[in-house]
């Protein structure tokens, strides 16, 4: 796989966007491209950035109010009737709280309806934990006919909505609130199911996802100048996962871990285990969300708490790495 | 050479007068027995109940065309409480979306007719429904569109839901939306027939006064006796007329209805005739027809 060319600026220095910010720039871009696309809110549009669609498709955009059950049902109609819907709330009331009707009368009566669950992940902040989305994950990958992305960065985010505009299924996409670094380019590659390759190594292979990834990234910087090379996939896609990419990476470093800002129980950590045990058995190590709620505080505050910025997870990952027994061991013994 | 543009009028099914109407209502209620008994399990008492009411729609209310079920004039039906779909099978079949033997795989491994809706199994099916709660917001999706954005004020969707299924908050959510964007398309029929799983809805959760909070949630509101095609046919029609307001007939319907040992019993509502119970209501319902 090609290694792609990203920005490694420190995060100090690269400029900061927020991932729904690309969302409602893509949500424009697809309604420009296409006229079957709808935009549905329940009261929070600003909040998931759809106002710009609102503003520029007045015609095109429905105010639902406070009722997300009926938000993704009354877009499962007009996906009938033709169009392409995409909801906004915030992920903890949709997929949250409209969990069935999604299961119902997107996946199984496969629609293509869009779910954009905005403020997902600890990074939402003082809000506290009600408004915490980190199970998300594993409630939509369950989900048959499912398509579950999480962007990295505002960039990748604009193109994945317009992707999952064009998917023709029921699909899942996982913003945040808080800014984070934007580090691809508008050239860099992306595609439904397709991991990233962000750098080569051979001592470990580090799966991140969502606004982790960056996280991820600048942890295998720390981690090369302590000798430690890491082998580093972005996986946009949660669903269909990239299983090929998961275990040719696996093959050479036989150490993984994954981090995400998620319960790892049944998210990107429980993903890539999965595919592991079933194909390549390998040790793996899982950040994230360790059953548990979130709380308040600020966001950079609270990934600090948590363990999921780039000192920490380096910190981690050295420090599991050495508790192994060495790869001979592990290999031949 | 000119290619017209205008798209040949369609032969349409013929709109039934009330006597064939009441006539295909029992012939769909032994097909509804049968299948159930079939079947070993499943419901009996709302299809039953709702077999006047499926029958005015398919053969008199809906404009559709059983050669070509995603026909882009076609009216839309969503059957909201979807463990009633025995009485939908029988109707769809019965109006030639796919052959009537067929019906008797129901519940069957590998069958079209799964035991709750789901649309890409079988032509004529418009949604996949079953958890209770969703056909209104659906149909009222369905409904903005043809109003808002295809602009066909020519079309129109209707819906039935149960009364134990307006128990669900998501109902209440589509009424306030359906309103609020005067979807007059939107045709809602709640099949009042007083039962639900635990007991009668008055015990289970009190409905109060239906007219009056459909009216005060901004709806053009009729009530009905639901076991009349007739009544439901002249309904429907008073829906159409009024635009820009979304209309819900209530329609009061027997549960069981056609089978006297089934009528007005709740026990019935989850429950298929084992062999004798359904060789009686053969018997009963033939009976009925003989009467007229």
């Amino acid at each position: 796989m090609r290694l792609a060319d990203v920005d490694t600026s420190d995060f100090a220095t690269i400029r900061q966007e927020t991932i729904r910010s690309g969302f409602g720039k893509g949500l424009l871009a697809a309604g420009r491209e296409s006229d079957r696309v709808v935009a549905l809110c329940a009261d929070l549009t600003e909040s998931t950035q759809m106002h710009l669609f609102r503003d520029a498709f007045p015609d095109r955009f429905i105010q639902v109010g406070v009722a997300e059950q009926n938000l993704v049902t009354v877009a499962a109609g007009l996906a009938h009737a033709g169009f392409i819907p995409f909801t906004t709330s915030y992920a903890a009331f949709s997929p949250g709280r409209n969990w069935e009707q999604i299961k119902t009368t997107a996946a199984l009566n496969d629609q293509p309806v869009k779910i954009v669950g905005a403020h997902t992940g600890i990074n939402v902040g003082p809000d506290g934990a009600t408004h915490q989305m980190l199970e998300d994950i594993a409630l939509m990958r369950v989900l048959p006919n499912m398509v579950v992305v999480a962007p990295a960065d505002s960039i990748e985010a604009e193109k994945a909505t317009r992707k999952i505009a064009v998917n023709d299924a029921p699909s899942y996409l996982r913003l945040a609130r808080d800014k984070t670094p934007v580090f691809t380019r508008p050239d860099t590659p992306f595609e439904i199911g397709k991991a990233l390759h962000l750098q080569r190594g051979n001592d470990v292979t580090i799966v991140a996802t969502g606004t982790m990834t960056y996280e991820a990234l600048a942890a295998a910087r720390i981690l090369s100048e302590r000798g430690i090379n890491a082998d580093v996939l972005h996986l946009a896609t949660i669903k269909p996962l990239d299983e090929d990419a998961i275990l040719a990476s696996a093959a050479l470093t036989r150490r993984v871990v994954t981090v995400e800002e998620a319960q790892i129980a049944g998210g990107l950590g429980g993903a890539v285990a999965e595919v592991l045990s079933e194909h390549l058995p390998t040790i793996m190590m899982r950040i994230g969300i360790r059953d548990r709620f979130g709380e308040s505080g600020g966001p950079r505050e609270l990934l600090d708490h948590f363990g999921l910025t780039a000192p920490h997870i380096a910190r981690s990952v050295s420090a599991w790495l050495e508790a192994l027994p060495s790869s001979g061991d592990t290999q031949r013994g | 050479m000119a290619v017209s543009m205008i798209a040949e009028p369609r032969a349409l099914p013929r709109r039934r007068d009330n006597d064939e109407l009441t006539e295909i209502a029992t012939r769909i209620r032994v097909r509804i027995v049968d299948m159930l008994e079939a079947a070993g399990s499943g419901h009996s008492a709302g299809p039953l109940g709702m077999a006047d009411i499926l029958t005015a729609l398919y053969f008199s209310i809906l404009r559709h065309d059983p050669t070509d079920p995603e026909w882009d004039e076609r009216d839309v039906f969503f059957l909201s409480n979807g463990h009633t779909v025995p009485v939908l099978y029988a109707a769809l079949a019965e109006s030639g979306y796919f052959p009537v033997d067929e019906l008797s795989s129901l519940r069957r491994l590998g069958s079209r007719l799964q035991g709750h809706p789901e649309r890409k199994a079988l032509p004529g099916l418009e949604s996949t429904s079953g958890p209770l709660g969703s056909g209104l917001s659906q149909a009222a999706g369905y409904a903005y569109a043809m109003r808002y954005l295809t602009r066909q004020p020519h079309r129109f969707v209707y819906t039935v839901m149960g009364d134990g299924e307006i128990n669900e908050g998501n109902v209440w959510e589509a009424a306030m939306f359906a309103s609020k964007y005067r979807l007059g398309q939107l045709i809602a029929f709640i099949d009042r027939n007083n039962i639900q799983i635990d007991g009668t809805t008055d015990e289970v959760m009190p409905l109060g006064d239906l007219v009056a909070k459909w009216q005060s949630f901004g709806w053009h509101v009729l009530e009905i006796d639901g076991n009349d095609p007739g009544a439901v046919v002249k309904a429907a029609a008073l829906g159409r007329a009024v635009s820009g307001q979304p209309t819900m007939i209530l329609a009061n319907t027997v549960p069981g209805k056609g089978v006297d040992f089934m009528e007005y019993d709740h026990r019935w509502h989850g429950m298929p005739p084992n062999a004798d119970q359904a060789e009686a209501a053969r018997r009963i319902l033939s009976r009925s027809r003989g009467e007229r």
